[in-house]
This record gives C-alpha cells, structure tokens and sequence, in this order.
C-alpha cells in the first residue's frame, strides 16, 4: 500500500505534537481527528487538531471527501442541464443555488425574467433561506447539549419544504428555475397556507429565543467564543450572517440586487458588533424572523403577468463573461460564467460560501478548546457540499 | 463585447463610462503604471488585466487603493477549446470517422488576453472608499504558457490560500511563495490537472453519454409488451 502525500504529513504533524510536552501540566501533545464523520460537520468534513493539552495547536481541515467535480462537469452539459448539478451544493437551500447561475445566464443572453417570475423567485428564494437556517438554529443547540431545539427545527422546516414541495415537486431539489422565468406558477391557493407557514416560523424563532437564547449554558459557551474581528473576516472572504455577526454592515440583497426584488420591500439588515459564535446565532435568528416579513411583504404585492418569458426552446448563450452573485442561505454564492456561444458554458467557477466561511477556521481554531471547537464549526454553518462542490 | 474594451491608452475616452470604474482605472494606472494592460467595464462590474508580473502589486493595489477590502475568489481560465469537444458521443463511437476536426484558435473573453492560461480574482468593496461604495474588479493577469506561475496572494488576502490550491491542483498554475502549495480536493498520488481543457472526462470518453437523448418514448409508443 502506497503512502500518500497526505498521510505522511499526518504523521508528521503527529510525531511534532508528540514531540511537544507542556511544561506546566506536563501533558503530552496528541492529535486529535474529529470526522470525516461527525455530527458536528454536516456531512464528511474532516478536522486534524494538534492538541496541547485541551487547546488546540494547530486545526488543519482536510476535505475533499465529497467533491464532485461540478466545473468539469459543467463544460461538457447544457445550460438547463447545469442547474439539475448546481442543486445539489448547497443541498438544504438548493433553490437559492439556482438563481445566481440562471441569473448569470439571463445577464449573457440579455433577457430578463417577467416581474411575476421576479417575485416568485425571490419568494422561493426566501423560504429556502428558512428551511436552511431553521436547521442551523436548531442544530446548534445539539451541538451545545440542548436536543429539543433540533426537533421543533425538523417539525417547523417541514412547513417550510411543503410550501417549496408544492410550488416545484421536489423538497430539496426543486430544479425549477428557467433562463428567462420559472417553470410553472403558484399553485391554487398556495398564498394563504404560506402565510400560515411564515406564522409558524416566527413562532418557531420565539421558541428558540426563548430556549437559547437566554440560556445560561448556551451563553456561556457562545459568548466570547470563536472571535472573528472585521479586518479577518473581510481579507478571508467571508460572507452571510458570518461577516454580519463580525460588525460588517454589507448585504448583496440590499446592495446588489440583480434580478431580485429585494429592494422593492421594507426590510432590515441584520448586524452584530461581536463577531463571536453568540453573535452568528443572534444574526441568523433575527435574519429568520426577518424573512418571514419579507416573504408576507412579497405575497401581498406579488404582480399578476406571465411567468417565462419568450425564449428559444434550444438555448445557446451569446459569447461573453458575467459573474452574477446573491446572498444564498449560507452567504455570497456567485457564479462566474465564460460562454462561447454554444450550448453548454465554456467555464463555470463556483464561488460557494462555505468554502471561504470555512478556510477561516485555521485561523479561528488556533488556540481555542477541543468542546469550542465544535462551537465554533457549529456557528460558522457550513454545508460539504458547498465546501467541495 | 470587443467594442467595450479599451486599453489604458485612450481611457479618457471612454463615454458614458461608470465614473467610479474610470477613477479606479486612473488611480490603477498611477499606481502600477505600465503594468495595467485593458480593461472592461460591463453591468456595474469592472474587469482589469494586468501583466503577471504585477500580479501581487495589482492585489495590494486593489485592497489598499481602491478600498476593495472583501475578498471574493481566485482562479483560472484555460482558453484552450477543448480537443475533446463539447459534443456527447463517446470515443468508441469514432472508430471508423476519427474524432471530428475542431477548431483549436483560442478566443479569449473580456479584457483580452494573450496565452492559454488566465488567472482572475476578484474583490469587492463593502464600505465607503476612495473608489465609491460596492465598486468591484475582476483582476486578470495571462500567464505563460511554459511553466504558469504567479505571486501569490496570501499577504494580500488571507483567503488566497485555499483558492490558490485549488487553482494550483486543478489547473497546474504554481503560485510563488505559497508555504503550503498541495491538494485541496483530490488524493495526494493523483496526477494531472483535471480543469485544463486537455484532461479528458473520462466518464464522458468511454460510455454515450446517457442524456443524449432527453426524451424517452411513451409507454404505449414503444411497440413492445406494456
């Protein structure tokens, strides 16, 4: 059996943190492997941590074990084909994985979508948002010990996935974006059960709010704990309620909205000054709660009108380059597109979110607890299949 | 799209350009001068090529002089068209025929360019700066075609880092004075760049590729036992 390149670092490290006695406690170093598999990182992330005692030295992620390879299979597919592969990265919000790429699309071939098809994407866009962070502000609780947070989470995002199930016949994979509108309207009395829906969610985060939030043990383990200051956050690419949390007043939906409707309601961007795992929880609660209002907003002033607008049945995008991002679920989620001409695109690069909220950890982790650890990893909210597309 | 571009040359003479793009241009060109080879402004975003050599300059110049303080990503373009084709019959299909000719010319996109292997980043600004809240640049820089290589980014944005092994993994571009330059993604023992044009899909080579034919006869049209 052939040594890999990686196994042997591995054991370099480990025979460095052997290596290593702490004077004070005289402990020896050892290194710790949390994952691939691990609750804690929703999927197959694995984590290296050289430990000193309980804090951790040096925390090398090592992933990979999930990566598909979607730019390479993107240039050999056509563009209505890319969007059943570009569903699956971010897989708890994958209607919100659509729109940048379809968006992008629109930008080359210069058609726009009807005003309806605006709204009800920007809709679906939200309440993917909801069934995504519903699960966050459910699963922090596990990891922090609190198991009931996690069941109303799965009991209330199950409304939400009702909703996206009735309008596009797929829970997680809608594939339900066109270039140029969607695939199909609301179905018939869709609007009263979402208001419903969106009741249900407020209940839902006073629910948690009430739980955690003001929870002594939650406090005490998030407060203070992970702290990422601006400058950080900023230089390492981070995006969503992880840049917001760390005081960064910036919101693609506010600031750049490029084919959603965003700007035409009444809202508010969430900030918080701390920058610590209390802070990215806080921020999500109330970006939630905020959505829901948002989504009311959209259904009470969603316009009438076709919703597709007039395009080729065989699709070929005009030559040319566009990068088209939205503020996805889990942050900034862009798609850089290079066209040719033909059927298919020529290069897709996949900015993802989690990819770059998670390459702060080597920095965030140094130092910290083996139990922060988990904290941390926890309330900077990655998806693997967001990290290695 | 050609008709946009613009070298630095005759940059006063851009109408109706974005005001924040042009001032970003002139304080570009202050700051590396010769370095700066086009540029492209399209939709609100702004694409600048700069020479590789530049390439870390352009970073700092990016960050510190424009106020472009959010990193977005780092990687690269092969213009190379495919020697395989985008088309989806498998290898064993060309037995008799031989692969069908292709155009093998390398058309570069916005910005221009002049070698096969491109690296772009991009950066935003998040607050107000000199350059105007929310401006945006997309850096290019050609690199050669003998051994791609580039500074790197790392002291620029931290968040290089994990771009620049992806970048490095997948299309073979070294970045220099990257300290921990090895696979991201794949296994440690695989060979080859998979994003170059010139790596084969090799699901694709071997077996048709089973969604040629996206639609499938009805039940009842088929003619056999329903």
């Amino acid at each position: 059996m052939t040594v890999t390149e990686r196994e042997q670092r591995a054991f370099i490290a480990a025979a460095a943190a052997d290596a290593r006695v702490n004077v004070e406690i005289e402990t020896e170093g050892m290194t710790l492997n949390i994952g691939p598999q691990h609750p804690a990182t929703h999927g197959t992330l694995r984590i290296v941590a050289r430990l000193d005692g309980e804090q951790v030295v040096v925390a090398e992620p090592i992933m990979g074990y999930m990566h598909r390879g979607y730019e390479k299979l993107a240039e050999v597919r056509t563009y209505p084909q890319v969007t059943t592969l570009i569903n699956r990265i971010d897989w708890l919000g994958s209607f919100a994985n659509e729109v940048p790429f379809i968006l992008a699309a629109e930008q080359l071939m210069e058609v726009e979508a009807p005003p309806r098809a605006a709204w009800i994407r920007t809709i679906l866009f939200e309440l993917s948002r909801l069934a995504n962070i519903a699960l966050f502000l459910g699963d922090m609780g596990v990891q922090l010990g609190a198991i009931t947070p996690v069941f109303f989470a799965f009991r209330d995002r199950e409304f939400v996935l009702n909703q996206i199930e009735s309008v596009t016949g797929g829970r997680f994979h809608p594939n339900f974006d066109r270039i140029g509108g969607l695939k199909d309207d609301l179905p018939k009395g869709w609007i009263e059960e979402t208001r419903g829906v969106m009741v249900k969610m407020r209940n839902f985060c006073d629910e948690l709010e009430a739980l955690l939030m003001g929870n002594e043990i939650f406090e005490a383990r998030t407060r203070g704990v992970g702290v990422i200051p601006a400058d950080v956050a900023l230089s390492y690419g981070l995006s969503g309620a992880n840049l917001r949390a760390s005081g960064v007043d910036w919101d693609l939906r506010r600031d750049n909205p490029c084919g959603l409707v965003h700007d035409q309601l009444d809202w508010k961007v969430w900030t918080h000054p701390d920058g610590d795992s209390f802070a990215r929880y806080w921020v999500r609660l109330q970006e939630t709660r905020e959505a829901t209002y948002m989504v009311e907003q959209m259904l009470d002033g969603l316009p009438a009108g076709p919703v597709m607008a007039k395009v080729p049945v065989i699709i070929k995008v005009p030559a040319g380059e566009a990068y088209v991002a939205t503020e996805n679920p889990l942050g900034v989620m862009g798609y850089y597109v290079v066209s040719k001409g033909d059927l298919g695109p020529f290069r897709v690069k996949i900015r993802s979110a989690s990819f770059n909220n998670i390459s702060v950890t080597p920095w965030v982790l140094r130092g910290v607890y083996v139990p922060d650890v988990i904290t941390i990893l926890a309330s900077l909210y990655f998806i693997l299949g967001d990290i290695d597309r | 799209m050609s008709e946009t571009d613009v070298s630095n040359a005759d940059v006063g003479e851009t109408a109706q350009a974005d005001p924040r793009h042009t001032a970003a241009i002139a304080t570009l060109n202050e700051v590396l001068g010769e370095a700066v080879l086009a540029h492209h402004s399209q939709r609100g975003e702004l694409w600048v090529r700069v020479h590789h050599e530049a390439w870390q300059r352009a970073g700092f110049a990016l960050r510190d002089d424009l106020g472009c303080r959010w990193f977005d990503f780092l990687s690269a373009i092969d213009w190379l068209p495919s020697p395989f084709g985008r088309d989806m019959d498998a290898e064993q299909d060309w037995p008799t025929t031989g692969p069908p000719a292709r155009d093998t010319a390398i058309e570069v996109g916005v910005a221009g360019g002049e070698t096969r292997l491109q690296v772009f980043a991009r950066a935003q600004a998040v607050e107000d700066n000199p350059g105007g809240a929310n401006l945006s640049v997309t850096l290019k820089a050609d690199l050669p075609n003998e051994n791609p290589a580039v500074e790197t980014w790392i002291p620029v944005f931290a968040g290089a880092n994990w771009h620049e092994r992806e970048a490095w993994e997948m299309f073979g571009i070294a970045f220099i004075g990257h300290p921990d330059l090895r696979h991201i993604y794949l296994p440690g023992e695989f060979e080859g760049h998979p994003l170059r044009k010139d790596f084969p899909l090799l699901a694709r080579r071997v077996k048709p590729w089973p969604g040629l034919v996206d639609v499938e006869d009805m039940p009842s049209t088929d003619g056999g036992a329903s």
